[in-house]
């Protein structure tokens, strides 16, 4: 039910939506919860909607704290 | 696909494991409840529990939100449908969930109910058009991540004047099912939350600031991959050992301090508290779900149609309630998986892939049996 995944915006539609893709498929999605979002950027997808822009500044230097972890423990 | 794989990358997950085992203090138990059904997903597909030390405990908490929704409100759906001639659409998780007289969704679309699975709010609402002369009721589930999308399908059938929409509103609170953890007598000790990943992108992070202030629990909120989930640990283990208790946020990249305030906004503007809300497993709890406003009771279904709720008891094997109180495991009901399987569900958390008993059943039944 919670489960949400991020997604690639592509297209801009009317109406508030827009045309994501989730691992090579199509979708139209809502963005009536979110603000300024423009293709390229990644949404968070749960039922339809966009409920969140991802932060992509934010998510790399996530990946990297964890990388930086693993390789303290030699990994 | 970029920025999911990234997360489920199995060195980093092996290098992070080794982080948080050398963080243990000998002696010491950790016990941490994942407050939320995506995580307890999570953290038995990736087998999270067998790369941590034994000493750290993770505990399913009630935050799966076909699982915490009592058998009467199924119920009332099925009236609807069956009784009332309404077209219930409802997301897929619901459908197989036991209700009264050994029926669910699935079965009365079997009697004959016109019970349709929905993706999106939006299709209820093209559903609504497409008969104007049928009553269309949207069977309304979930915690904060999926209140928004509601909002926004009532906005819209305000907005086009739609008379044949309504909503069967069982959206609840995150926050409240905490406090209704942390005030059950004799409850779980617990020594932490792993927060939820995506009702917080909703809600924000302040939401969770009185759990360390007035009970002392850290929380730690956790995007939905198994890195994440093993980031937020070792988060909490270093706060527990150093005796902080703060919300920290591991999920940066979704989620601030504040939220998204323009669904927050929507919410506000069509939903409004009920005095109280009962929960399987937790009670009636006050303050811990939502209904339309009065400026909205036209779509309101259980204005519209007067199908109260009645409170019905659970399967008398069921351990439900104790397990969303993160009283017991899964295996510790004496029906799971004999009786009780996801073809044949007894109980809720049976049904959803986020239910504890479904979780454990796909992918940590050989292990712990092992
Ligand atoms: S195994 Fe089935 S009956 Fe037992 S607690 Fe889980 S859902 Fe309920």
């Amino acid at each position: 039910m919670c489960l949400a995944m991020p997604a690639l915006v592509v297209e801009l539609c009317d109406n508030d939506e827009a045309v994501v893709d989730l691992d090579g498929v199509k979708k139209r999605i809502s963005l009536a919860l979110v603000e300024e979002v423009a293709v390229g950027d990644y949404v968070i997808l749960h039922v339809g909607y966009a409920l969140q822009k991802l932060d992509i500044e934010e998510a790399e230097a996530t990946l990297a704290l964890f990388r930086q972890l693993a390789a303290e423990q030699g990994g | 696909m970029k920025y999911i794989d990234d997360f489920r990358d199995g060195a980093l997950a092996r290098g992070l494991a080794s982080a948080i085992a050398a963080e243990v203090q000998p002696g010491r138990e950790y016990r941490l409840m994942e407050f939320c059904g995506g995580h307890t997903h999570a953290i038995s597909r990736y087998g999270i529990a067998d790369l941590l030390p034994p000493s750290i405990r993770l505990i399913h908490g009630p935050g799966c939100p076909v699982c915490v929704l009592p058998i009467g409100r199924i119920d009332q759906a099925i009236r609807l449908a069956l009784d009332r001639g309404a077209i219930l659409c409802t997301y897929a998780d619901t459908l197989r969930v036991p209700a009264s007289g050994k029926l669910t969704l699935q079965k009365a679309k079997a009697q004959g109910a016109d019970v349709r699975m929905i993706y999106s709010t939006a299709d209820a609402l093209a559903i609504a058009r497409a008969q104007p002369g049928r009553e269309v009721v949207f069977l309304a589930i979930g915690f904060e991540t999926t209140t928004p999308p509601t909002a926004v399908a009532v906005i819209q059938a305000a907005a086009e004047g739609l008379k044949n929409f309504s909503v069967l509103c069982n959206h609840v609170l995150t926050p409240a099912a905490m406090h209704a953890i942390l005030n059950v007598a004799q409850g779980v000790r617990l020594d932490g939350f792993i927060g939820p990943a995506h009702v917080s992108t909703v809600i924000g992070s302040a939401p969770y600031e009185p759990f360390p202030r007035d009970y002392g629990k850290p929380v730690v909120i956790a995007g939905f991959e198994p890195l994440d989930v093993m980031r937020a640990i070792q988060m909490l283990i270093r706060q527990i050992n150093e005796g902080r208790a703060e919300v920290e946020n591991e999920f940066t990249r979704a989620v601030t301090r504040a939220g998204n305030r323009k669904a927050q906004v929507l919410v506000e503007r069509v939903f409004e508290l009920r005095d109280a809300f009962e929960w399987r497993g937790l009670g009636t709890v006050p303050h811990s779900a939502l209904r339309l406003r009065d400026e909205y009771a036209r779509f309101d279904a259980e204005r519209k149609f007067a199908v109260s709720y009645v409170a019905v008891p659970d399967h008398k094997a069921c351990e439900c309630a104790a397990i969303l109180r993160g009283e017991k495991r899964p295996e510790e009901c004496k029906i799971f998986a004999t009786a009780c399987t996801p073809e044949t569900p007894i109980g809720s958390c049976m049904v959803s892939s986020e239910g504890a008993c479904a979780a454990h059943y796909s992918y940590g039944r050989f292990r712990s049996a092992a």
